[in-house]
């Protein structure tokens, strides 16, 4: 096991130097100058000369390169000049909006996506399962903009005035304040530091924060805030997840080993949750795995419909802003984020079937 | 039983042997057996037929503001005459837009630009992922690794990213949009087409064909890339579905066509901000792609499901 993960690892290390270099290129192949790219209105002659120097802009293209390598290591990504922040600040502030998003989109997919699946492959051919694929079908194909504004629609305005009404933007409602759990817990920090920084990023999840501080007022907004997001970012993945699910179940149910544990006179619980079930999980695994991406992808368009400061709205703004170096910095960090949950679900994926670390 | 055996007697005489059935024609009709397929057949030729005929279909031009032309407002509610719209007003089947241009118009013109979409972007994804896929998988060594090292690197990016990532760098508009959507979609096909090669590679038949003293070129568009096009046409239909919901949301995000083109993805997003105003010009745009795509894989569903039996028994 130990040695297929280091090997993983490995493996990937090529795949990280690659979107180096991809997001290196990407600034310099942006039209004009890096300076002005990077720094817009900001860039005064004076600056400029500071700015190339700084960044070795003068010297040969391999050894820019190697100190962008170097800038990255040591977890420069470059500056904003809207914020006039480094990239770094902006990822710890925003991040967190976008992982909470994409967490409980995924929640949500795995919490209806699985059950359906499973239902549906055991009353295979039923109403029940004629419906759930319909619906899978659909639920893939929905533009994801389209359906967060029909949620917002149908939540916000069609059914105002009953309890299903529910906020089409923001975060929390006006008037709804957060205090960072730790402060709650009387916790003093300095604003620097390792400590600082992850009970930092924590607090800024909402629901998280809530729980963590006791705070169930912020907790019951934070959480009707999210739903309409969630239920847009999370249809396509439920969708997949629903499939995979019913399409692993189907091929598992017709395995010799199930007519064996239905002819031993096992109950159909047994069979399906014990026998079957364990051994559909690998694929949806997998499914999941995939749909993180796409869940990354799906949050610029969330965010932007649902007006949710994270990552992607951030990105969409700076494209539109032509702020590239929070385009470039956020890219990178995307991309390796993304590189990390592939390894951490092929590692998984090894430890659920020993087929695949012993070959 | 006498009459089954006299009726395949007949057909030999006629030399019409019910061995004699191609496996394009046993696909035929095992898509035709598919609920799921059909649907997507329908639903797929009548935006075809939409596409080929919007000048006809299109009662307005889907370009022109309405403005001193006819008496109606921007942003004006659907009004069909059938269903109890007075005839003093214009008909708008679904409205007019921001601009007052015909919603409806729009949309018919739009289905034109969503498969010219679908099929450009694909097609480029194709032919560049089966070359490289192709010299990948015949070739090996560093070539391979060269090769599949890159593709790896673009997969690592999520999708839309890194397609927005290349427009940033492009500049906005259709002919980028599409280009960057085709980039991104390379490495699928390469992957693909890498997986047959090396299937087939070194099977008898192309060892033969290099025994005769075929060239590498004979060998591999002769002998092997037919080997690889099963999968490259299920993996190719879906994949239009996949291009056309991103080049909608690039679109949306106007980083796509750029108004006052007719194209779903900006005609919604134009209007993202008047969905509780005027609801009907989220919704139209959106359900069009929504049916496109849809169309698309339940087609390539079905595609996967007649080409390769084996999976029959899941679906």
């Amino acid at each position: 096991m130990t040695t297929y993960i280091l090997r993983r690892i490995v493996l990937s290390i090529p795949v990280l130097i690659g979107i180096l270099f991809a997001t290196f290129a990407l600034a310099r192949l942006i039209p004009g100058d890096p300076c002005h790219a990077m720094l817009g209105e900001k860039a005064t002659e004076v600056v400029c000369n500071e700015f190339i120097s700084r960044h070795g802009l003068d010297k040969p293209i391999p050894i820019q390169f190697g100190i962008y390598v170097g800038e990255i290591m040591q977890g420069d990504f470059g500056r904003s000049f809207r914020f006039s922040k480094p990239v770094t600040d902006l990822l710890m502030e925003r991040l967190p909006i976008t992982v909470e998003l994409s967490f409980s989109a995924l929640f949500l997919s795995i919490l209806i996506g699985v059950p359906l699946g499973v239902i549906s492959a055991v009353r295979h051919n039923s109403w029940v399962d004629v419906v759930t694929m319909v619906w899978a079908n659909v639920g893939v194909s929905m533009p994801v903009f389209w359906l967060g504004l029909m949620l917002a629609y149908i939540f916000a305005l069609a059914l105002k005035g009953t309890p299903l009404q529910l906020p089409p933007s923001g975060r929390l409602s006006p008037g709804v304040l957060t205090t960072p759990f730790w402060e709650v817990w009387g916790l003093s920090l300095q604003p620097s530091g390792l400590l600082y920084t992850i009970l930092d990023f924590l607090s800024r999840m909402n629901i998280l924060n809530a729980v963590l501080s006791a705070n169930w007022k912020l907790l019951t907004d934070a959480v009707t805030h999210l739903i309409l997001p969630s239920m847009a970012l999370g249809t396509i993945p439920m969708a997949l997840i629903a499939r995979m699910a019913r399409s692993a179940m189907l091929e598992v149910l017709g395995q010799d080993y199930i007519r064996t544990a239905r002819a031993k006179g096992l109950r159909q619980r047994v069979v399906v949750f014990k026998h079957a079930f364990r051994n559909a999980l690998l694929p949806l695994v997998t499914v999941i795995g995939l749909s993180l991406g796409g869940l990354l992808g799906g949050a610029v368009l969330t965010e932007t419909v649902f007006n949710l400061s994270g990552v992607g709205r951030i990105l969409y703004d700076s494209i539109t802003a032509r702020d590239y170096g929070i385009v470039q910095g956020f890219t990178v960090v995307i991309a390796v984020f993304f590189v990390f949950l592939n390894l951490i679900v092929d590692v998984s994926y090894a430890y659920l079937d020993p087929r695949i670390r012993l070959d | 039983m006498i009459t089954d055996t006299s009726k395949i007697a007949q057909l030999d005489s006629e030399g019409l042997s019910l061995r004699s059935v191609s496996l394009w024609q046993i696909t035929w009709r095992r898509l035709f057996r598919r609920k799921s397929a059909v649907v997507g057949m329908v639903i797929l030729g009548i935006l075809i037929l939409i596409a080929l005929t919007a000048q006809w279909l299109a009662p307005y031009d889907p370009l022109q503001p309405l403005i001193g032309i006819e008496q109606i407002s921007k942003r004006a509610n659907p009004c069909i005459h059938l269903l109890g719209c007075p005839a003093s007003e214009p008909q708008h089947i679904m409205g007019t837009d921001g601009n007052v241009r015909d919603e409806f118009s729009r949309l018919l013109y739009g289905a034109r630009l969503s498969l010219m979409i679908g099929l450009t972007t694909v097609s480029f994804a194709i032919i560049i992922g089966t070359v490289l896929g192709a010299l990948s998988g015949y070739f090996g060594g560093w070539v391979d690794n060269l090769i599949m090292r890159v593709m790896d690197v673009l997969l690592a990016f999520p999708s839309l990213l890194l397609a927005i990532a290349i427009v940033t760098v492009l500049g906005p508009g259709l002919q980028n949009a599409l280009l960057a959507i085709g980039i991104v979609s390379i490495p699928t096909y390469a992957r693909v087409v890498r997986a047959s090669v090396l299937s087939v590679r070194e099977m008898d038949f192309v060892s033969a064909t290099r025994a005769m003293g075929g060239n590498t070129i004979q060998i591999l568009f002769r002998r092997i890339l037919p080997n690889a096009l099963t999968p490259l046409i299920v993996q190719g239909t879906l994949g239009i579905a996949t291009a056309i919901l991103d080049a909608a949301a690039l679109s949306f995000l106007g980083l796509g066509a750029q108004p006052p083109t007719p194209e779903w993805g900006s005609m919604l997003g134009a209007e993202r901000n008047q969905v509780f105003t005027a609801p009907h010009l989220v919704f139209y745009p959106g359900f069009a792609i929504m049916l496109t795509v849809l169309s698309f894989n339940l087609l390539g569903d079905g595609l996967r499901d007649a080409l390769d039996p084996r999976l029959a028994h899941i679906s």
